[in-house]
């Protein structure tokens, strides 16, 4: 266990390395570095100093050990547009995003199990077929068109749900958050339901596999002729063997769920990372572009950590087949 | 001529047979008809719709935002509406289904060339070209599809040549894990053997041995994966990251009408997004007939 956690985190370690190459080779090799890391307003004498400062003038790997050095120690640059930090202010985001992905992941289990369940018992009824459908719909939809749609039906034509932004938050943690209040709750919905409608679709296609395999497993049928109530057996013996699979594939589906909310904030005007990812990009606002690229980086190789770990632990067969490589 | 006709079906080729498969499913024969308008319509665009909407000569700027179905300053029904720039929307579509049609198609082309090659290689080099090549795989393939994209893209630049590159970078993973799957399982059969023990050469042997072999789980993630291409060329569109101005998507029409639709002017935003989904779902449910008729597991 102990081999294969050191493994897996030197693994890690590499791919974080590489993608900060990636990235300094983005931006000092493909781009000018002048007109990536300085303000496009500074006039010449501003600019000789910020090309001083930055050591802009000296041999590519000596930058690369500077670029590496101030990321270790968090200094990622400062925010063209806003003139604070630009870690800071891509750490500042995450709590939104965070609440916005972790909503969207309850809606599509809250809906998605039940749903799946019902087409897995009867896949031939119309319910069974309308609801296959509709999984099918929701993954051709492209997201932003989705969001767009719900905005036009909620918000504009019935006029229930406010369009788009955070509403009011309440402090928890000296964070603010969305879901403490009955504003925010409402400013949440539709953006929560639009990032959940592609794993919703997921959820539902396996959880309607997987309750079409158990369903002919001797024990169901066991439970069945034992005589139990038909919801116990569908409450019990078939949904606890359904989760196993769906609680994994969520697991592995919370980054994606994080990267996608970069076009449902854009759409809501919901103030997470990705709206201030697509801001800045549009602003030509370089440093904070890449210390939200560092951030995910390194939030997508910890998740990926932690799910390989859990993974292990739970299933021995992976650490004992010597990983996957 | 009749009489020959009536024997050709007793030799059967391999396509005939998966053409007489496919058909079986109304549906997805329904799915592969939209598809052929669509691509037609796009092909053939500058004589199926009433105007080049790049060419302001032709535009009217007293026609911008009519409702659809009005009746324009030029004697025809702007059946679809029209938008800021007096500009028919119906026009609009089919030149945007133009652009994202070729990005969808030439990013999967090029990603297809490239994941075939590298997937093929490791598959019959083996050890440790295998190995390194399918962690490089593992690692991408960790990270959504949007987020790579959005990373190459902010680093490039705009443009349509841009998004390719970037749709082609972010999609090549799939192929080369895909076509190493099925390469795997083929290189251990007797014909491979054979063809090594006849000493051909190793480019021969994988181009006209290997490839063919692999290639019909290959079609379906390249089918399934143009309508991803689309999807996702729309999104970055959407997002303004992806095709400039002058060469509008579907994905930027519907960005540029986001504006006019909270004042309930919902036709400029509406009708390239149906456009987009009729496309999708024309290519996802010929993909999924093709994957159930390409699978050897399902046949008869």
């Amino acid at each position: 266990m102990l081999v294969f956690i050191l493994r897996r985190l030197a693994q890690s370690a590499v791919v974080v390395m590489a993608m900060s190459v990636l990235v300094f080779a983005g931006i000092f090799a493909i781009g000018n570095p002048i007109d990536v890391l300085i303000s496009p307003e500074a006039d010449e004498f501003e600019r000789a100093a910020a090309i001083a400062r930055l050591g802009l003038d000296k041999p590519m790997h000596e930058q690369f050990i500077r670029f590496v050095d101030s990321a270790l120690g968090g200094d990622l640059g400062t925010s063209f547009v806003h003139g604070v930090p630009a870690l800071g202010l891509v750490l500042q985001r995450f709590p939104a995003t965070l609440e916005l992905a972790l909503c969207a992941m309850l809606v599509a289990v809250v809906l998605g199990i039940p749903l799946g369940l019902w087409a897995g018992l009867k896949p031939d009824s119309l319910a069974g077929r309308v609801i296959m459908t509709g999984s099918i719909l929701g993954f051709s939809l492209p997201t932003f068109w989705v969001g767009m749609m719900l905005i036009m039906a909620f918000a504009v034509t019935l006029g229930w749900l406010p369009a788009g932004g955070r509403g009011e938050t309440a402090s928890l943690f000296g964070v603010p958050w969305s879901f403490l209040t009955a504003d925010g709750l409402t400013h949440l919905i539709l953006p929560a339901v639009n990032l959940a409608l592609f794993k919703l679709s997921l959820v539902i296609r396996l959880a309607r596999a997987g309750t079409r395999e158990v369903a002919l497993q001797d024990y169901v049928k066991f439970a069945r002729a034992k005589g139990l109530a038909p919801s116990r057996v569908v409450g019990v013996h078939i949904l606890k063997n359904i989760m196993i699979p769906v609680v994994t594939v969520l697991g592995l589906e919370l980054g994606s769920v994080i990267a996608f909310s970069v076009v449902t904030e854009s759409v809501f005007a919901w103030p997470g990372m990705g709206k201030l990812l697509i801001d800045s990009i549009l602003q030509l606002d370089r440093p904070v572009v890449i210390a939200y690229l560092l951030v995910t980086v390194l939030l997508f190789v910890v998740i990926n950590l932690i799910v390989d770990l859990v993974y292990s632990l739970l299933d021995p067969r992976i650490r004992l087949g010597g990983g996957r490589a | 001529m009749s009489t020959v006709m009536a024997k050709a079906p007793a030799v059967e080729t391999p396509f005939l047979r998966l053409a007489r498969d496919f058909a079986r499913s109304r549906t997805a024969l329904a799915g592969l008809a939209v598809l052929v308008l669509i691509v037609l319509a796009a092909l053939l665009a500058r004589w199926v719709v009433p105007q080049d909407p790049y060419d302001l000569a032709q535009l009217d700027i007293l026609d911008s935002m009519l409702a659809p179905g009005s009746l324009g300053g030029g004697g025809w029904t702007y059946w679809l509406g029209t938008d800021d720039q007096g500009r028919d929307m119906l026009s609009a579509i089919v030149f945007g289904l133009r652009t994202s049609l070729l990005v969808g198609v030439v990013a999967t082309l090029i990603a297809l060339a490239v994941g075939v090659a590298v997937g093929l290689l490791a598959a019959y080099a083996g050890d440790r070209v295998d190995g390194l090549v399918m962690r490089l795989v593992d690692i991408q393939l960790s990270f959504p599809a949007i987020l790579i994209a959005l990373i190459l893209l902010a680093l490039l630049g705009k443009g349509v040549d841009k998004v390719i590159v970037a749709l082609a970078a972010v999609q090549w993973a799939y192929y080369a894990r895909t076509i190493r799957g099925s390469a795997l399982v083929e290189r251990r059969k007797e014909y491979i053997e054979a063809a090594q023990c006849l000493a051909l050469p190793h480019g021969r042997i994988m181009m006209r041995h290997l490839l063919p072999n692999c290639l019909p789980p290959l079609i379906v993630v390249a089918t399934v994966q143009v309508a991803h291409a689309i999807a996702l060329e729309a999104t970055l569109s959407f997002l303004g990251v992806g095709v400039p101005v002058t060469q509008p998507s579907l994905g930027m029409l519907i960005a540029s009408g986001y504006q006019y639709m909270l004042s309930g002017d919902y036709w400029v935003s509406l009708f390239p997004g149906l456009a987009l989904l009729v496309t999708i779902v024309a290519i996802n449910l010929v993909g999924d007939r093709l994957r159930d008729v390409l699978n050897p597991r399902l046949n008869h």
